[in-house]
C-alpha cells in the first residue's frame, strides 16, 4: 500500500518538475527541476519493479542502523576532497589571476567559484560529517536504533540533492548573494524540509533512548540541529520573482537586512562548525582515548553560555558600518565574554586525554584530535580578539578574516572529522584498525603543515594589507593605492596556494587509507548489536 | 593520572557506551576568568554605547559614537590643511613648482588623489593600458604644460556631462565607407611608415595619398598631431591603442572614442590642482 501512495508522490513530483523545466525562466532553474525530474523520475521506476515484491520484515530493533552512518562517512570524504579542490584552484586563481580561464568564464570563474567552495566545505563536508556522526553517536550513546526507518536514509539523500542543486546554481549564476546562505528559495525550502526531517531522527532516537539521561555530544547536537534550523528559516525569509524561477527578493531590506545576514552567519560558524563539532568531540574523543570526559561541570556550564551567548554575537561583523554604535557594542562585549564558555570545550578535550598522554606518541589519530582541539582554541580566542573595535578597525575586509577562518576550519572541523573518520570506518566495516597508522601520521602532518602555512601567509598579507590602506604621509594623505596592496600580497597568496594544496594531498591520502582499511583489512566479528542499557 | 582524577574527584556515575565522566570541578582560573570578562562587559556597556531602550540606546557615560570620531577627524585634518588649500588653490598654477613646500604638499595629495581616482584607468604607477595613455612620457594628447594637465582633470575627455570637456572625433572611416577597403590598407602602411617601420613601397606611396587627403587635416601633414584637436602624434612609435597592422587597420575602420570624466564635480580645486602637479611632475610635463 505504501508503495502505492510513494508511487503517486513520485509521479506527481516526476510530472510538476518537468513543468517546472519547460517554463523555466533561467538556466539555473531548468538544471535543477531537470535534476528534481530526474531524480523523482528514477525513485519512481525503482519503486515500481520492486512493488509487490515480498517485504523483508526481519526485526532490525536489535541493531544499530549504521548504513546510512556509512553511506554519511562515504560522502563525508568525497565532498571533503572536492570542497579542498575547489578551494586549491580559487586561491591559485587569486595568485594567478589567468587561471581564471577564457573559456571557463561566467562558470569557473573565482566569483562563481568561491560560494562553490565555501558551501561544498561547510555544507557538504562539514554537514555530512555533522549528520553520519550525529545518527552514529546518538544511537550508541541512546542505546536506541535511530528513530524513524528511513527516514534517515531520506535526510542522506535529501541533503545530498540539496547540495547538488545549490553547487549547480551558483556555476550556473543563481544566488541570492547571502555569504553562506546564497541558494535560492526553492534550495531552501527543500532544506527547510530534509533539516526538519533530520531532526525528527535525531529527537526520535533521543526520546526512545534507554539510557537514563542524555549524553553531553547530543546536548551539542541537538543545539546545532535547532538553531540552524532557525536561523536558516529566518535569514532565507524571501519572495520568490515567479514559482518558475529562482530570482527571490529579501524580505529584509538595508541594515536590518545585513544583521539578520550576519546573525545568521555568526551562527552558522557557532551552531554549525561550534557546537555541532564539539558534539563530535565530546564522543570520540574520550572513546579514542578510553578515559572519562573531564569534568561534567565543566561540559554543562559551558554549553550553556555557549549557547546563550553565541546567538548575541553577530553585529561584530558589522563594526563601522551602518549598524547602530550600540549593536555594535552588544556584539562585541557577548564576543568576549563567549571566550572562556568557548574554551571550556578545548579543557574539556584536552583534559580528558589526562592519563593517556602517551598514546599522543603512539596513535597518530589521537595526535589529530589533540591539534584539532588546540585549532578550535587558538580560533576561539582570535575571534573575541577580532571582534574588539579597534583590532576590527584593522584587520576587517582583509585576508587576517580568511586566515582566521581557515585555522578553524581546517584545523579544527577539518582535523577533528578526519580523527572521527578514522575512527568510524574500522568500527562501521567491522575491521580491527585503519589500513596503515603510518598513512594517518603522514596525512597529520601534511594537514598540520598545510595550516600553518595558510594561517601564516594569511596573518602576513591580512596584517599588512590592513596597514597598508590605513597607511598615511606627513601631510595626512594615502601612501597606497588598493592595486598596490593586492600586488604586494602576491607571494604570501602562493604560499597560501601551498598550505591548501598539501591540505587535499593529506586528505586524498586519508582516502586511499580508508579505502585500503575496508579492502585490506580483515573482517572482525560486527559490534554493530545494541548494548543494553545498565 | 587520570585515575587520580578519578580517585579524587569520582564520577557523576553515568555511562554512554563506555564513557564516563569526572565530577571534576570547575578550573579556577577559567572560572575568574570568565568573571572578569563578565565584569568587563557590563562596565564596558555602560561606558559605551550599548542597550537598546524604546526610543533610542543607552549613549554610554563617555559619550563616544563612531561616526562621532569619523566625523571629528574628518574635520581635524581639514582644519589642519585649510591654509595650505587655500594657497594651493589660489596660487598662480605655473609658480606652484617653483614653491618647495607648496610643490611637496601638492604632490603629496595629488599622489592620494590620483591612486584613488585616477590609478583604475591609468595604473597605480600612471603608466597607462590599453586605451589609457601612458603620463609619464612626453608624448600628449591634449598639451603637457600644467594649465593643460589642469584643464583636461578638470573638465575631462569627450563625456556628456561637462559642457567644457575635451572633444573631438574621428571618422570611422571603414565603418561609415569614407574609404575603401584597399585605401585603409594603404594608409595603414603609410602611418606605419611614418614611425620607421619599413612597408611595401608601393602601398606606402599611395597611403600618402590617402592621408593627405583624408587625415592630415587633424593628424597634420608630416603627421605629428595636433594637441588642439587631440590628434595624437603618428611619428613617435607611442601607440595609446597599439601600433601594429591589425590594431592600426580597427582604428581607421572605426575610429576611436576614449573618454575621461570630468573631476571638477567631484573633486575641489585644491585637490584637482594637486593632481595636476602630481602628473606634471611624473616625468614629461612642460
Amino acid at each position: 500500500m505504501t508503495n502505492y501512495i510513494k508511487l503517486i508522490v513520485l509521479g506527481v513530483i516526476t510530472v510538476c518538475a518537468a513543468i517546472a523545466a519547460s517554463y523555466a525562466r533561467d538556466l539555473a532553474y531548468m538544471v535543477n527541476a531537470l535534476v528534481v525530474m530526474v531524480t523523482a523520475g528514477g525513485m519512481f521506476l525503482w519503486t515500481l519493479r520492486r512493488t509487490d515484491e515480498p517485504v523483508n520484515t526481519a526485526d532490525l530493533s536489535g541493531e544499530y542502523m549504521d548504513g546510512v552512518v556509512r553511506a554519511g562517512v562515504i560522502a563525508t570524504a568525497l565532498w571533503g576532497v572536492v570542497g579542498f579542490l575547489v578551494g586549491v584552484s580559487i586561491a591559485f586563481q587569486l595568485a594567478f589571476p589567468v587561471l581564471n580561464f577564457e573559456w571557463g568564464e561566467g562558470y569557473l570563474n573565482f566569483g562563481r567559484l568561491r560560494p562553490l567552495h565555501t558551501s561544498a566545505v561547510i555544507f557538504a563536508f562539514g554537514g555530512n560529517a555533522l549528520i553520519c556522526t550525529s545518527f552514529y553517536v546518538v544511537q550508541r550513546t541512546s542505546a536506541a536504533r535511530l528513530w524513524g526507518g528511513n527516514l534517515g536514509w531520506f535526510v542522506f539523500w535529501g541533503y545530498q540533492l540539496f547540495i547538488v542543486m545549490a553547487a549547480l546554481s551558483y556555476v550556473l549564476g543563481s544566488s541570492q548573494s547571502k555569504e553562506y546562505a546564497e541558494p535560492e528559495w526553492y534550495i531552501d525550502l527543500w532544506l527547510t524540509v530534509v533539516w526538519l526531517a533530520y531532526l525528527a531522527v535525531f529527537l526520535g532516537t533521543i526520546i526512545k533512548r534507554k539510557e537514563p539521561h542524555i549524553y553531553v555530544a547530543n546536548w551539542f547536537y541537538l543545539s546545532f540541529i535547532v538553531t540552524v534550523a532557525m536561523l536558516h528559516v529566518v535569514n532565507n525569509l524571501s519572495i520568490p520573482v515567479s514559482i518558475f524561477g529562482s530570482k527571490s527578493v529579501q524580505v529584509f531590506s538595508g541594515v536590518q537586512d545585513a544583521m539578520t545576514q550576519w546573525w545568521y552567519g555568526h551562527n552558522a560558524v557557532g551552531f554549525f562548525l561550534t557546537a555541532g563539532f564539539l558534539g563530535m568531540m565530546y564522543y570520540f574523543v574520550p572513546k579514542r582515548a578510553e578515559r572519562p570526559v573531564y569534568s561534567y561541570k565543566l561540559s554543562i556550564i559551558h554549553f550553556w553560555a555557549l549557547i546563550f551567548l553565541y546567538i548575541w554575537a553577530g553585529p561584530h561583523h558589522l563594526h563601522y558600518t551602518a549598524l547602530p554604535d550600540w549593536a555594535s557594542t552588544l556584539g562585541m562585549v557577548f564576543s568576549i565574554v563567549l571566550w572562556m564558555p568557548s574554551w571550556g570545550g578545548m579543557i574539556n578535550g584536552l583534559m580528558t586525554l589526562s592519563g593517556a598522554w602517551d598514546k599522543l606518541r603512539t596513535d597518530p589519530v589521537i595526535r589529530m584530535m589533540v591539534i584539532a582541539i588546540g585549532f578550535y582554541g587558538m580560533s576561539t580566542f582570535e575571534g573575541p580578539m577580532m571582534s574588539i573595535r579597534a583590532v576590527n578597525s584593522l584587520s576587517h575586509y582583509t585576508d587576517w578574516t580568511i586566515g582566521h577562518v581557515h585555522s578553524g576550519a581546517l584545523g579544527w572541523n577539518g582535523m577533528i572529522t578526519f580523527g572521527a573518520l578514522y575512527f568510524l570506518v574500522p568500527k562501521l566495516w567491522n575491521r580491527k584498525e585503519v589500513y596503515s597508522l603510518s598513512m594517518v601520521s603522514w596525512h597529520f602532518w601534511l594537514a598540520t603543515i598545510g595550516i600553518v602555512l595558510y594561517a601564516a601567509s594569511m596573518w602576513v598579507t591580512g596584517i599588512m594589507e590592513g596597514l597598508m590602506w590605513r597607511e598615511v604621509d606627513a601631510n595626512g594623505f594615502l601612501v597606497n593605492s588598493f592595486a598596490d596592496t593586492v600586488a604586494a600580497k602576491f607571494p604570501m597568496y602562493v604560499v597560501r596556494g601551498i598550505g591548501g594544496t598539501l591540505y587535499i594531498t593529506g586528505a586524498i591520502i586519508m582516502c586511499v587509507n580508508l579505502w585500503l582499511t575496508v579492502k585490506r583489512q580483515p573482517a572482525i566479528a560486527s559490534t554493530n548489536n545494541l548494548v543494553p542499557a545498565e | 593520572m587520570s585515575n587520580d582524577l578519578k580517585d579524587k574527584h569520582g564520577t557523576t556515575g553515568h555511562e554512554w557506551d563506555g564513557i564516563e565522566e569526572l565530577n571534576t570541578p570547575l578550573p579556577r582560573w577559567w572560572l575568574w576568568t570568565l568573571y572578569a570578562c563578565i565584569v568587563w562587559a557590563v562596565i564596558y556597556s555602560i561606558a559605551y554605547p550599548a542597550w537598546p531602550m524604546i526610543k533610542s540606546a543607552t549613549p554610554g557615560f563617555l559619550g563616544y559614537s563612531t561616526r562621532a570620531e569619523v566625523a571629528a577627524d574628518i574635520a581635524a585634518v581639514e582644519t589642519s590643511q585649510a591654509g595650505i588649500n587655500q594657497q594651493l588653490a589660489s596660487a598662480e598654477l605655473t609658480e606652484i613648482a617653483a614653491d618647495g613646500d607648496l610643490n611637496g604638499y601638492a604632490v603629496s595629495q595629488g599622489g592620494a588623489v590620483f591612486r584613488t581616482w585616477c590609478a583604475q584607468c591609468h595604473g597605480s604607477g600612471a603608466a597607462g593600458a590599453k586605451g589609457y595613455p601612458n603620463l609619464l612620457d612626453d608624448d600628449w594628447l591634449w598639451g603637457g604644460d600644467i594649465e593643460a594637465i589642469h584643464t583636461t582633470v578638470s573638465h575631462g575627455i569627450r563625456n556628456t556631462e561637462d559642457d567644457d570637456a575635451r572633444y573631438s572625433e574621428m571618422p570611422a572611416f571603414g565603418r561609415d565607407e569614407l574609404l575603401e577597403e584597399e585605401q585603409i590598407d594603404q594608409v595603414v602602411n603609410f602611418v606605419m611608415s611614418l614611425s620607421g617601420t619599413p612597408q611595401d613601397a608601393g602601398k606606402v606611396e599611395a597611403g600618402a595619398l590617402v592621408f593627405e587627403e583624408n587625415c592630415a587635416a587633424c593628424h597634420t601633414e608630416d603627421g605629428t598631431g595636433d594637441r588642439e584637436q587631440g590628434a595624437p602624434n603618428l611619428t613617435d612609435a607611442i601607440w595609446l591603442y597599439g601600433g601594429d597592422y591589425a590594431t592600426l587597420k580597427e582604428t581607421v575602420t572605426n575610429a576611436r572614442f576614449g573618454v575621461m570624466p570630468a573631476w571638477a564635480g567631484r573633486l575641489n580645486e585644491a585637490q584637482i590642482r594637486a593632481v595636476a602637479v602630481y602628473v606634471h611632475q611624473l616625468g614629461g610635463g612642460e
